[in-house]
């Protein structure tokens, strides 16, 4: 079996003893929620924290607040589990349960958290494997070495952002809380997020992510597609979430399309938007957007499936997403 | 009254309240006072010269007991005789990315796996070779020196008959392209073993493996010590499918660092191992060409096939030979050729996964049966129906067929799934499609030449009535040591709480030669009845005593000996055995079997023969969609012919678990390179279906008992494989009209046909052609006698 490396385990009871270890240990810390992302990386070496500070003993992450009609706030810790399950968010926010239950597998969404998810690591197939596979085909930038696999003479790294609640998130308008040794910010979720493999969080390593806001619902209706090649276990090759207001004669008056697993960060696809925005959502009119939303993506091939089937599918999911969130057919979610 | 009290019975299977309880113990799961645990480290190039290995830092690590190279294991083995290019750890040169190099043994897994880090390895790289077309057009050192010539490792040719006259006489003849692609076992257990050196100079290796008797052979030679000093332990496997039947270099490293430190050695494969370790399916690129007459009946074939064999013989030469031997046993064929050729590659070994050789063929000549029933305007049901093997005929190529139930099976499948209303009918997007199959109950032949038994069995009966049955066969999850079970208690007419088993113990059992070929109910069934009836006969001679009746009047059933026309004149069985044992001395009866003579006067006519085939038919309905190219498998309908089922709910198991795997190759398994190594060693990587991606699926048994097989049990572990994967492509073709000749059929793949056809051109992905290679002149073979005859018109 593949062991873990050596670390110190450390459990806050709080979250200012949390910000209080994190400060104190520097860059020699990490954060760990459930694990799931973190322990396997581990394993295969991607990272080698002296001390790990684990937020599972932090009861002040785990709440689920509010309504539909003032917002919801969404404590970090809360698991995948909860949030694919809960009523509260599954009537509100539909898209959001079937992103995160769209997640691996039951036990992993029985561990891995929701702020997990939303900082998980970037993927690609040249990283996400063992040490000595990585040293067998030579050391990428991402880890080890100064060169890209995937796109060779690339100065930056293309690892994909693959996480299946952020693009809903995104889509929702939703913003995080972030607190650290210097203090406490709220940020939109996109605000997060950075396009490049490797430092793709805007957040400083020694910041903890406490919790989620999400706006009132307020009319929004909500769709999450998932490319992948089976039903559970499997990262998105492609997420498209959507999230669009409709007057009472149809006409779209807000629209926003995300999408996620093509690049190092969630895409917003806002050409693809203003095609929608006052006009009825017809067939014509979705396939205009789709094929608009897919144009900004800019898959590499260092996932699973072709870098071509998933282009391909890009305009197919964003329409079948829109279709579905905008009621037009019985089209199931994928 | 009932035939049998047990035979028939869906009862669980006698260690399932261990399995489910986790009381199992699997080799992991072993420890011993004083244990240290070894790692390997794989070589980093896909071909190298191993110029020099230092692994002085690495011994001097505290912790670290020992340290050893290929320069320890020296010898050369190989599981097939002909083919001994394998050695314990990698000596003169690296074969493929995660090659063991050299093995750590420590205190702890973790220091072992640094130590690894600190073992300098120096490397000479070598041209690599990652296809069958790179193979062949070999640029420079060739990967070993021992194969047919250059990277070549085995070329063969057969023709029996004359297919020359069959293709002359038929009224329309096509020749196909087919690829398909290799894939690996998958087990949930990684491979596992313990060894254990001991004072008096007996080695015990204790493993995860399909065929303690092999491994018994073979780490004798490979470690240069006698067998008799050797005993080998076949711990309860977590899943075989044919990928724990060789000696493996972690088994043989394990043991030389048990004798070198005097400590027992453990060692588990990381799964990364597991798919470096292999030996499962071969990626085969095939070119096949079929003459019919207008009603469709066969006049002739010729089938070639290319084998990627990966870094190793292992199995492969009896691979390349299955390539070719089962085409002739469903469908009558007067006059075959076939030509084979398999080379060496820079890639994990190739060896035998769960239908061994025969899935890929299979493949293909039910895809072109497919495609001739269209050009004919036959039905797919009738092309095949029509046209069966005879029962108690022979093949052209020499193989006897005993009992055949593969009409009833189309019959009861097409019935069942509506095929005849379905195909053809359904609405675009949606299809269904059929194939059938055969596989071995068991391989005529063994691994290595010899004319002793395949397998015994010793029955040894106590005074309390207790039956102690012992057989050398290990139990890989298929429920063999039930089956054992199952069998010598109907036999002495005893409840399953009689009987003790000891199992697949070099030192306690008598041998068996394995789980592999689908060989152990047919054979081991076989050789159990055997024993139980020698020592039933001195029962019921005891019991005809103490009841005063002669012995024809007696049945022994439900724990007692009676007489027929009287139960109330019993004897309990006990007593019965506690007489016999006062007449006889100490109860112990052996039972063997051998298979007939079966292999035709012809070399290469080893592969093939088996005492009895079993044979199925499937129909596979999917959904298809056009957009994205997925599919969906709504329903698999499987008809089975296992002559009995001893067990229905163990064949039901096996013939599930043959479709879930055969779907698995069949829409995404893949094992794929890029950049000269494994481009995906992990599970969460590497796809294989989900319980989501598995459909209903309908089992049809299918029972016309064998005279040859225990109670007249076929085999079921193999053969339902079989049909899954060509009936899913015809299924494809069924609902959107374009042929996948090629293995797996993923949504890249139907978006592309269908981009082609949308375009006008052949709606087809698969290969192009095939590689031009001069095959030797064929070994020329006259048919059996009892073949099937190439009628004048
Ligand atoms: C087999 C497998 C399949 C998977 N499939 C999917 C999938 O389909 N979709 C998907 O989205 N993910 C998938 N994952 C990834 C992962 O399991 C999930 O993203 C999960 O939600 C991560 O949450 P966690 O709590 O376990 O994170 P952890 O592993 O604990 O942490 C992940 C990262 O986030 C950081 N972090 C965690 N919590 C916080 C916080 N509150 N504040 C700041 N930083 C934090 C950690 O430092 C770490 O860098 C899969 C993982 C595996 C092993
Ligand atoms: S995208 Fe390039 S640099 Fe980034 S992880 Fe993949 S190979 Fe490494």
């Amino acid at each position: 079996m593949l062991r873990l490396p050596p670390f110190e385990f450390l459990a806050p009871r709080s979250l200012a003893e949390a910000v209080a270890l994190l400060a104190e240990r520097g860059s020699a810390a990490m954060i760990v929620a459930g694990g799931t992302d973190l322990y396997p990386n581990m394993k295969r070496r991607q990272f080698e924290p002296a001390a790990l500070v684990s937020l599972r003993s932090i009861p002040e992450l785990r709440h689920v607040e509010g309504t539909a009609q003032t917002g919801l706030t969404i404590g970090s810790g809360v698991t995948l589990t909860q949030v694919s399950q809960q009523p509260l968010i599954a009537n509100a926010y539909p898209a959001l349960a079937h992103a995160a239950g769209a997640v691996s597998t039951a036990q992993l969404r029985n561990m891995g958290t929701i702020g997990g998810n939303l900082c998980v690591d970037t993927r690609c197939n040249y990283y996400n494997q063992t040490y000595h596979w990585r040293k067998s085909i030579g050391f990428c930038m991402k880890k080890g070495g100064d060169v890209c696999l995937v796109a060779s003479g690339s100065e930056r790294c293309w690892a994909v952002f693959s996480s299946d609640t952020a693009p809903v998130m995104v889509a929702l308008g939703a913003s995080v809380c972030l607190e650290g040794p210097q203090g406490k910010r709220v940020i939109p979720v996109e605000a997060l997020y950075r396009d490049d493999g490797i430092a793709y969080l805007t957040k400083q390593p020694d910041e903890i992510l406490t919790e989620i806001r999400l706006p009132p619902v307020d009319g929004l209706r909500t769709a999450y597609w998932k490319l992948r090649r089976r039903g559970a276990f499997d990262f998105p090759i492609l997420g498209v979430a959507v999230a669009l207001k409709l007057a009472e004669d149809g006409t779209c008056t807000a629209a926003r399309i995300v999408l996620g697993a093509v690049e190092s960060s969630p895409v917003e696809a806002q050409a693809a938007e203003a095609l929608l925005i006052g006009q009825k959502l017809t067939r014509e009119v979705i396939e205009a957007a789709a094929q608009a939303a897919a144009r900004p993506a800019r898959p590499l091939d260092n996932t699973d499936m072709s870098l071509s089937y998933r282009k391909r599918m890009a305009p197919v999911y964003t329409a079948r997403a829109l279709a579905q969130a905008a009621g037009l057919n019985g089209d199931q979610a994928a | 009254m009932e035939e049998f009290d047990i035979i028939g019975q869906p009862l669980p299977k006698v260690d399932a309240v261990n399995k489910v309880t986790g009381a199992t113990p699997f080799a992991d799961d072993l420890s011993l006072p004083r244990m240290l645990y070894a790692k390997l480290l794989g070589c980093h190039h896909p071909h190298a010269r191993l110029k020099a290995i230092d692994t002085t830092q690495a011994t001097a690590l505290p912790g670290v007991v020992a340290v050893i190279t290929g320069a320890d294991l020296p010898v050369k083995y190989g599981i097939i005789p002909s083919s001994q290019d394998e050695t314990g750890l990698a000596g003169d040169k690296g074969r493929f990315v995660g090659d063991p190099i050299a093995a750590v043994a420590a205190v702890d897994e973790e220091t072992a796996e640094r130590a690894l880090e600190l073992i300098q390895v120096e490397y000479e790289a070598l041209p690599a070779y990652l296809s069958i077309e790179e193979a062949l057009d070999q640029k420079g050192e060739p990967i070993h020196d021992s194969g047919d010539q250059g990277n070549i490792h085995k070329l063969v040719s057969l023709e029996y008959g004359d297919p020359q006259a069959g293709f002359s006489q038929a009224d329309y003849v096509r020749d196909d392209t087919f690829f398909y692609q290799g894939n690996t076992h998958l087990p949930i257990e990684q491979h596992a073993a313990l060894a254990h050196y001991t004072a008096d100079s007996r080695l015990t290796l204790w493993s995860s493996t399909q065929t303690p008797h092999y491994v018994h052979r073979l780490l004798s030679k490979a470690l240069g010590i006698p067998m008799s000093r050797v005993r080998i332990i076949a711990t309860p496997v977590g899943g075989g499918f044919g990928g724990k039947c060789d000696l493996f270099g972690h088994e043989i490293a394990a043991a030389k660092l048990a004798m070198i430190t005097g400590r027992p050695v453990k060692i588990t494969l990381t799964r990364e191992e597991v798919f470096y370790t292999h030996r499962g399916r071969h990626p085969v690129l095939m070119w096949v060409k079929t003459g019919v007459r207008q009603d469709g009946s066969i006049t002739a074939m010729h089938f070639k096939t290319f084998l990627d064999g990966g870094a190793h013989g292992s199995y492969g030469i009896a691979s390349t030979y299955y390539t070719g031997a089962l085409q002739t046993v469903t469908y009558k064929i007067p006059a075959y050729k076939f030509d084979g050729l398999r080379v060496f590659t820079n890639k994990p070994p190739c060896g035998p996964k769960r239908g061994h050789g025969t899935p890929q063929p299979r493949f293909a000549l039910e895809v072109q049966l497919d495609k001739i029933a269209e050009a004919l305007g036959l039905s797919p049901v009738d092309i095949r129906r029509r046209h069966l093997v005879e029962e108690n005929s022979h093949t052209v190529n020499h193989l006897r067929i005993t009992t055949c139930a593969l009409d009833e099976c189309l019959d009861k499948v097409v019935k069942a799934s509506g095929f005849r209303e379905k195909h053809r009918q359904l609405a675009y997007g949606r299809g269904i499609g059929l194939a059938c199959g055969s596989y071995l109950s068991g391989a005529g032949l063994p691994i290595y030449w010899n004319d002793l038994p395949h397998t015994s069995v010793q029955i040894k009966l106590d005074r309390g009535g207790g039956v102690a049955v012992y057989c050398g066969q290990a139990d890989i999850g298929q429920g063999s040591t039930s089956v054992l079970a199952y069998t010598v208690a109907e036999v002495l007419g005893v409840g399953l709480d009689h009987i003790q088993l000891t199992v697949a113990d070099t030192d306690l059992t008598p041998i068996d030669l394995g789980s592999y070929s689908s060989r152990v109910t047919f054979m081991m069934g076989n050789a159990a009845i055997q024993a139980a009836e020698k020592l039933k006969a001195l029962l019921l001679e005891a019991a005809a005593d103490m009841l005063e009746l002669p012995v024809g009047a007696l049945a022994a059933r439900g724990g007692r000996i009676f007489c027929v026309d009287d139960e109330r004149r019993s004897v309990p069985f006990e007593q019965a055995v506690q007489r016999a044992e006062a007449q006889h001395g100490a109860l112990v009866a052996m039972g063997s079997y051998t298979p007939p003579k079966l292999a035709g006067p012809f070399k290469g006519s080893g592969v093939g023969p088996s005492p009895a085939y079993s044979y199925s038919a499937c129909a596979v309905e999917v959904n298809v969609d056009p957009q994205t190219g997925e599919i969906k498998v709504e329903k698999i309908w499987i008809a089975h012919d296992c002559g009995r089922a001893i067990n229905p709910l163990l064949v039901e198991g096996q013939i599930e678990g043959g479709v879930y795997m055969g779907l698995g190759e069949a829409l995404m398994e893949e094992q794929s390179f890029r950049r000269q190594q494994h481009k995906s060693p992990s599970m969460l990587d590497y796809k294989s279906p989900t319980t989501l991606e598995t459909p209903e699926i309908e089992t049809l048994i299918i029972e016309r008992p064998d005279p040859g097989g225990p109670f007249g049990a076929k085999e079921a572990g193999q053969g339902p494989l079989l049909p899954v994967p060509p009936a899913l492509a015809n299924a494809v073709y069924d609902a959107v009209g374009v042929r996948i000749d090629e293995i797996p059929i993923t949504p890249e793949k139907v978006l592309k046909a269908l981009d082609l056809k949308r375009q006008g051109k052949a709606a087809r992905v698969g290969p192009k052609g095939i590689p031009n290679v001069t095959f030797p002149k064929p070994v020329w073979v006259e048919p059996h006698s009892g073949a099937p005859k190439l009628e004048a018109e």
